[in-house]
């Protein structure tokens, strides 16, 4: 029989085992945290949904149409979260000043998922088979769309969301089945192919000389683009001399940034998720003294002011780029209307926008077309109407579902911030309307 | 590989000392109070606002700001001790503190969020970029800074617990409360200041993080574990343990960042498992910690 272990050492492994799980729930959870908090933009009675998944009909229905979305207001995905809550609180305010849809008013209940995978699972849960929402709109991330998915596709509801467009989300053994995802943004797969082409233009003595770095966050949503790019680039004869996966929770960006400046390539391309990351890397490079020519990240440059809070100074954002499919600058009458009642109703400028608000925007504006091509909330007719190949029409552009769910209209584009990084306009493709010239060289950082 | 080897090593070196910055005033809750502060990494964060407020909107340099961020935190700690942890009593008292300091968290990290909203910031002074060129490498003012403050801080808190009557006090009243009573030791009051002087430092230790990485209201859990294992590599109560393990964990998470970064964080807490299992009382842990 061994000796029992003195006090300091049964509380150390105690302690360990505390600092283990706390670790473990971190790395599982995004969010840091499993319990669920609620906020509601606005409240009041739902109407109960069918066991089909919400069939009540329109017919001299004055009573609200209720729905219902998952985002993550707290945790990693936080300032995305907020700035998806304020595109559909716009949409709901602009819906509501317009009539409703089919004469009903609409009310949006969100509830805070913190970022976490099992509690955006749970949020849709007691959204659909709890509050009985008649609709539900996509969260934030395809991290998180891809489980809550499930949870609609369970219950027979159309699933729309505006920031899902990794391939797993599409992949789903529950999406080939009941297809009720649709995704009214970019897919992410071949969001690089712009820049891609851009290299493929320059003039091949150039690009042989071309050398690359692909570090890339360990998420679905960053890594597919980076490593399409990476083997189109490699074909183009660009040099890869570093390619590595971080785990996105990363104690210091420090060594992973240090070892793409060792590098020296002339072309980094960052799988980025959030802002956080590219910062840390801009800032690492920066003190490294090591300026890539051209920088481009999967996703933080396109977040407005968020971005330009968090790098500094200011002018170091001159030269980033990153894909999407909107920016603030569209020329679209209704993208354009959408920017200034936001820049009326949250402040900043124009520029400031978060791209995440468009896509919000744009899940609300699909799904009240379909609601009133089918003049109900029936889940089941929406999702036939949505794979219908009807072309709808929102902040972004056109939306036109493929079987999976994929926007098959959305183009596909490459932004870049210029003039000290007071400005963010579209740089490729260079013969699409609305481009500007690209920054060919990203300028050295400021110190 | 020799280059990347050294800089992976000096980048282990840097950011452990930003590591142990913030760890160290854990280590002395941790290990004297035996209260698991699961509110230090947003305590941290409070303490990276602090400093980004003072500079960006009273323009007052970060490092000069510690002049008023460190007192602050420390009338935070004192007054957190005295709203939540005196009132913990008996034996549930150490799993307890896991219960209250998480709903502390909780607070400030929602309060933070009301103040500040979730964009992310940096603290970004015109030096949070320059460097030093050193024998063939480009070291951060920032981080050299970090690391100074870092051991200073380690020093500092020392002295203060093993040198000093007040850090006698301290571990006699965690020793045998009853008798630290009857000599005439306020235990209270010695509680009150030590959970003070855990949270202060924390003030330093959020100036580096913030200056260094950009952060928001929710930047705290991620810091929470990482601070715990580094408590517990280093040894619970031992000042200059923190600095040594973060040093440690930093600079091994680093050279394994060379061959597959994806591993790096499973060979962190693998590490840590390994050596609990040889060292309970951690890398530079003694039995006796409290009686040095």
């Amino acid at each position: 029989m061994s000796a029992p272990l003195p006090w300091f050492s049964r509380n150390a492994i105690a302690l360990g085992a505390v600092a283990l799980s706390v670790g473990v729930l971190a790395a599982c959870s995004s969010g840091g945290s499993s319990s669920s908090s609620s906020s509601s933009s606005s409240s009041g009675s739902s109407s109960p949904a069918s066991s089909s998944g919400a069939a009540s009909s329109a017919t001299a229905n004055s009573t609200p149409i209720t729905v219902g979305a998952s985002l993550s207001l707290t945790g990693d995905f936080s300032a995305d979260g907020q700035a998806f809550k304020q595109g559909y609180t716009l949409w709901v305010k602009d819906v509501n000043a317009a009539g409703g849809i089919l004469g009903r008013q609409v009310q949006l209940t969100i509830l805070d998922d913190k970022s976490d995978p099992n509690q955006v699972v749970t949020n849709y849960q007691t959204l659909i088979n709890t509050d009985h929402v008649d609709l539900t709109f996509g969260p934030f991330s395809s991290l998180l769309t891809a489980p809550a998915s499930q949870v609609a596709a369970r219950n027979g509801y159309a699933f729309v969301e505006g920031a899902g467009g990794a391939p797993s989300v599409f992949d789903t053994a529950w999406n080939q089945t009941d297809h009720n995802v649709f995704d009214v943004s970019l897919p992410v797969a071949d969001e690089l192919m712009p820049f891609v082409n851009y290299i493929a233009s320059l003039p091949a003595a150039t690009r042989d000389k071309l050398t690359a770095a692909y570090p890339s966050a360990d998420d679905p949503f960053a890594t597919p683009p980076v490593q399409l790019a990476q083997s189109k680039l490699e074909a183009l004869g660009v040099k890869t001399v570093y390619s590595k996966v971080f785990p996105e929770e990363s104690s210091s960006y420090k060594p992973q940034a240090d070892l793409v400046a060792n590098s020296k390539a002339d072309i980094v391309v960052l799988g980025s998720t959030d802002v956080p990351t590219v910062a840390a890397f801009m800032s690492e490079f920066a003190q490294d003294h090591y300026t890539p020519k051209l920088f481009i990240a999967a996703a933080g440059p396109d977040q407005g002011a968020s971005f330009i809070k968090a790098v500094a100074p200011a002018g170091n954002a001159t030269g980033m780029m990153v894909p999407n499919s909107w920016y603030p600058g569209y020329a679209d009458a209704a993208s354009e209307k959408m920017v200034s009642e936001y820049v009326a109703q949250y402040g900043g400028t124009a520029s400031g926008v978060n791209a995440d608000v468009a896509e919000a925007y744009s899940v609300g504006q699909v799904v009240a077309q379909a609601i009133t091509a089918v003049g109900s909330v029936d889940n089941a007719k929406i999702i036939s109407y949505l794979h219908s190949g009807v072309t709808l029409t929102t902040v972004q552009g056109t939306a036109k579902f493929d079987a999976l769910g994929e926007n098959a209209n959305a183009d596909g584009f490459i932004f870049q911030w210029q003039n000290n990084g007071t400005k963010f306009v579209q740089v490729l493709p260079a013969t699409s309307p609305g481009s500007v010239p690209i920054l060919a060289v990203k300028p050295a950082w400021a110190s | 590989m020799g280059r990347e080897v050294a800089t992976a090593i000096v980048d282990g070196i840097l950011t452990g000392g930003v590591y142990a910055l913030m760890a160290v005033g854990l280590t002395l809750i941790f290990g004297v109070l035996d209260i698991i502060n699961i509110a230090q990494g947003v305590l941290v964060i409070l303490g990276a606002y602090l400093s980004y407020s003072l500079f960006n909107k009273l323009h007052i340099d970060p490092f000069l700001g510690l002049l008023i961020t460190i007192p602050a935190m420390f009338a935070v700690g004192v007054i957190i001790h005295w709203a939540f942890i005196r009132r913990l009593r008996g034996t549930e008292r150490t799993s307890m503190t896991l219960l209250v300091t998480y709903a502390v968290a909780l607070i400030i990290e929602g309060t933070l969020f009301k103040i500040y909203g979730a964009n992310n910031v940096q603290i970004s002074p015109s030096y949070v970029n320059s460097t030093v060129h050193v024998l063939g490498f480009y070291v951060g003012w920032i981080y050299i800074w970090g690391f100074v403050l870092a051991v200073a801080g380690v020093a500092a808190v020392y002295a203060l617990l093993y040198r000093t009557r007040f850090g006698r006090s301290v571990r006699a009243t965690m020793q045998d409360e009853t008798a630290a009573r009857l000599v005439g030791i306020s235990v209270n009051r010695v509680s009150a200041l030590t959970f003070g002087i855990g949270v202060a430092v924390t003030a330093a230790g959020g100036l580096v993080y913030g200056a260094t990485n950009t952060f928001n209201a929710n930047s705290g859990y991620d810091l929470i574990s990482r601070l715990l294992s580094i408590v517990i590599l280093g040894g619970m109560g031992s000042v200059g343990g923190a600095l040594g393990a973060s040093v440690f964990m930093l600079t091994l998470e680093s050279l394994v960042t060379i061959w597959q970064p994806t591993w790096a964080v499973a060979v962190y807490y693998a590490a840590l498992v390994i050596v609990l299992l040889y060292r309970p009382t951690g890398l530079f842990g003694r039995k006796a910690v409290r009686a040095q």
